[in-house]
């Protein structure tokens, strides 16, 4: 009897404890096949294919209600999207899952800091998209940073950053300065010095407790993504100390950084997001993406008072691009929802939404943000600035760790400069050994 | 023959074995109180099977998990270090011998990065362990609503380190942080607690502070309550104030307490990640424009997923493991002393 309800006792643990573990594996089982589970043998339960789509940042996707519209189009097919919003999170993930050829999503976004690693390192595990599409639609030269040396495309170009600059006119005017958006333009036209110049100019009657711009690093970036070298040569030597547009470029946000004209926030910071909420700088250079951004950021404390007129020079600040993975069990109906997702059509509705820049071309003639955007920035024909940017940007040169050399000049030469009191030159020091660690020198 | 090996294995029963005419077997299973022979069914081969290999069946979980996640990783870490390994070319693994290691202490990051670690540490463990002990001093009181006061203490804990520390990267801010506002009133300069040396490791620091003392308080607390009161009671006949008490009779009683929170403290603040990470903003992983906040745990995570280079990364894991064993050894050699001081 003693015998019996003891063991039967233990045998109950042994049931706990087994229920436990299998518990546990059926978590992990699920958690790593769930993408892939659902596509075993083309569809789940109701017939259905699901299609996931794996992104950074927002794509504008969701928002234009893209996925809605292609799954009315396509009563077989589902589409989930996951988000990760950080990018320095995103595509070490991505990278690993790639080369572990499971977990990938059905499409990956891939940014353009990114695409030389992707093209170089990750070209076989992509599908080649160069065979299915029309490679004309796209800008040649978003094409050509997506393909490989033997020739496959494996991203299909999404948005580009053509720069322009936005300003609040209501402060502009406070500091007595022009506001008319196009003699703005040609005030700074051509040259980046002329804009730093202007900002001394508002510095010396500016509103209480606003600056010129919000960081350095925000003109470091503009100006760089207006030269063609920038961290790498075209036979992809690392050319950095010695690159004209680095060079240019660190100059021009020096002049900035050791003057008084900069609110010294760090973009995509909280306190940046901030800035724009409580007005605290008068400028900030714009790519086209930053266009919803300053809307979602200001809220209605900047509407109407937010305008945009064209940069000193025409640059391209961003912009991505949607592969397929081999990984993805589902190729053929992958590939066709990538195609339908970058199709000028769809970029142009993405537009209407979110500001984000078609990267293909014939999408230009009918391109027209929401009224509300427009109403936001004053009625500035966006569309006619960025295309004008667009149509003029020179083709980049990137390189595989374009995206941590990039960094290192920013937060850690730059910011060192703007605010922690160093000298340019003990700035470029730091950031070169910084550099030297990245590169493993 | 048989007789004697028994006696040999059981000496206990040697004189019952040897005076009896049975074989000797038997006496000596008698002895342990398992059933006589003859009767030696499969029943009792399997409760005596079920003895031996239950509970190594009911600890299996903890140990297959383990060896899963964390033994095979960590010898995979292993062999990294000891490789040239790129997070963009995972397959390609070129043999660089001790190579990562020797990088590592030629390199101004990592003793910038273990010095850090170090600081902060220090700065965060030793006023959070004497805050520690004084809160569960106080609630060691007769209080109204003791629980109450327990639970709160413990909340921070509860909250995760992101949410925490984004709340305390809005009070830090440098234009507009509650903290800089408050300085502001009595006449203080604002600091900008990012980017100085000292004034970004005292916030990270204090991000630490906020989230461990309660927790400390309440092992405190624990061991308190488990001291004898008639030792506080003679105390009070010899005269000794609470303060006097508080030094001569709890400190001592709460020795191995404080030892086991000294433990566990400098391994968390070996570890140090999430905080400095997340304090950083976007990049944070380089802790700072001068990586003057940067921890050993960062730097790791910098080497391997922003840069991309796992060799490295790998080499770093396994010096801050024999770090900590190191901490080990020095907390095996105190806990030695303090058994025999005792």
């Amino acid at each position: 009897m003693r015998t019996s309800t003891r063991r039967s006792r233990r045998l109950s643990a042994l049931a706990v404890a087994a229920a436990l573990t299998t518990g546990l594996l059926a978590g992990c089982a699920e958690d790593s096949d769930d993408p892939s589970g659902s596509n075993e043998g083309g569809g789940n339960a109701n017939g259905k294919t699901t299609l996931t789509v794996g992104t950074f940042g927002v794509f504008g996707y969701k928002q234009a209600g893209l996925y809605d519209e292609y799954m009315k189009l396509h009563p077989d097919i589902t589409i989930k999207e996951n988000v990760t919003t950080r990018t320095d999170v995103y595509w070490p993930k991505t990278l690993t899952r790639l080369q572990a050829g499971s977990g990938t999503d059905d499409i990956q976004a891939i940014e353009v800091g990114n695409v030389t690693e992707a093209v170089q390192t990750q070209g076989d595990k992509f599908v080649d998209l160069g065979k299915d599409v029309d490679k004309s639609q796209w800008l040649d030269w978003k094409n050509a940073q997506a393909t490989t040396a033997d020739g496959k495309l494996i991203g299909l170009g999404t948005d580009i950053g053509p720069m322009a600059i936005c300003y609040r006119k209501d402060l502009f005017q406070k500091a007595g300065l022009e506001t008319d958006r196009t003699k703005l333009a040609e005030q700074w036209k051509g040259d980046w010095g002329k804009y730093v110049d202007l900002g001394k100019q508002y510095m010396e009657k500016a509103p209480k407790g606003t600056k010129f711009v919000d960081s350095a690093s925000s003109v470091y970036n503009a100006v760089l993504n207006g030269e063609s070298e920038r961290y790498y040569d075209k036979d992809g030597n690392v050319v950095w100390d010695k690159s004209a547009g680095v060079k240019k470029a660190w100059n021009v946000s020096m002049e900035v950084a050791t003057s008084d004209m900069s609110a010294k926030l760090k973009q995509f910071d909280k306190p940046w997001d901030q800035g724009y909420a409580n007005g605290t700088f008068a400028t900030v250079a714009c790519p086209a993406w930053m266009i919803g951004y300053i809307q979602e950021k200001s809220g209605d404390s900047g509407k109407g008072k937010w305008d945009v007129a064209a940069a000193p020079t025409a640059s391209n600040w961003g912009g991505s691009f949607i592969g397929v993975p081999t990984a993805s069990k589902h190729q053929k109906e992958a590939v066709e929802l990538a195609k339908w997702l970058t199709a000028p059509e769809q970029q142009a509705k993405v537009f209407a939404k979110q500001a984000s820049f078609p990267s293909t071309p014939s999408a230009y003639s009918g391109l027209k943000p929401a009224t509300e955007t427009q109403a936001f920035f004053s009625d500035a024909p966006i569309t006619e600035i960025f295309s004008a940017s667009a149509e003029t940007i020179p083709t980049q040169i990137f390189g595989v760790k374009d995206q941590p050399i990039n960094t290192a000049i920013n937060d850690i030469g730059i910011l060192q400069v703007e605010q922690k009191g160093a000298s340019p030159d003990e700035g470029w020091d730091a950031a070169s050994e910084e550099i030297k660690d990245v590169l493993g020198q | 023959m048989t007789s004697s090996k028994q006696a040999l294995a059981h000496p206990a029963s040697s004189a019952e074995a040897a005076s009896g005419d049975e074989p000797g077997a038997a006496g000596g299973a008698h002895g342990r109180g398992t059933p006589p022979p003859g009767t030696t069914s499969w029943r009792s081969r399997l409760y005596r099977w079920d003895m031996k290999a239950s509970p190594y069946a009911f600890i299996a979980p903890f140990f297959i998990v383990f060896g899963a996640f964390s033994l095979v990783p960590l010898l995979y870490t292993a062999w990294y270090s000891l490789h040239n390994v790129q997070l963009s070319d995972l397959d390609n693994q070129k043999w660089a011998g001790l190579d990562n290691y020797q990088n590592l202490l030629s390199s101004d990051f990592f003793w910038n990065a273990l010095g850090n670690t170090f600081t902060i540490g220090v700065i965060s463990t030793v006023p959070q362990l004497m805050m520690a002990i004084g809160l569960a001093h106080l609630l060691n009181y007769r209080l109204r609503g003791s629980t109450v006061w327990r639970v709160v203490m413990l909340t921070p804990y509860a909250t995760s380190v992101a949410a925490a520390t984004l709340v305390f990267v809005l009070l830090y801010s440098w234009d507009g942080g509650a903290i800089n506002w408050a300085l502001g009133g009595i006449g203080i300069d604002p600091v900008n607690w990012r980017e100085s040396d000292w004034g970004s490791q005292f916030a990270v620091s204090s991000i630490v502070i906020w989230r461990w003392t309660g927790y400390n308080a309440l092992i405190y607390l624990a061991a308190m309550q488990a001291i004898p009161s008639d030792l506080y009671e003679s105390a009070s006949i010899d005269g000794a104030n609470r303060w006097q008490q508080f030094i001569h009779v709890t400190i001592p009683q709460l020795r191995p307490t404080i030892l086991f929170t000294v433990v566990v403290s400098t391994i968390g603040a070996t570890q140090l990640f999430g905080e400095p990470l997340l304090f950083g903003g976007v990049s944070g992983s380089k802790g700072g424009s001068d990586h003057q906040y940067q921890t050993l745990g960062l730097y790791m995570y910098d080497q391997g997923w922003i840069i991309g280079n796992l060799g490295k990364a790998s080499a770093i894991a396994w010096s801050m493991f024999l770090i900590l064993v190191i901490v080990a050894v020095i907390n095996l050699v105190f806990t030695r002393r303090l058994r025999k001081s005792q």
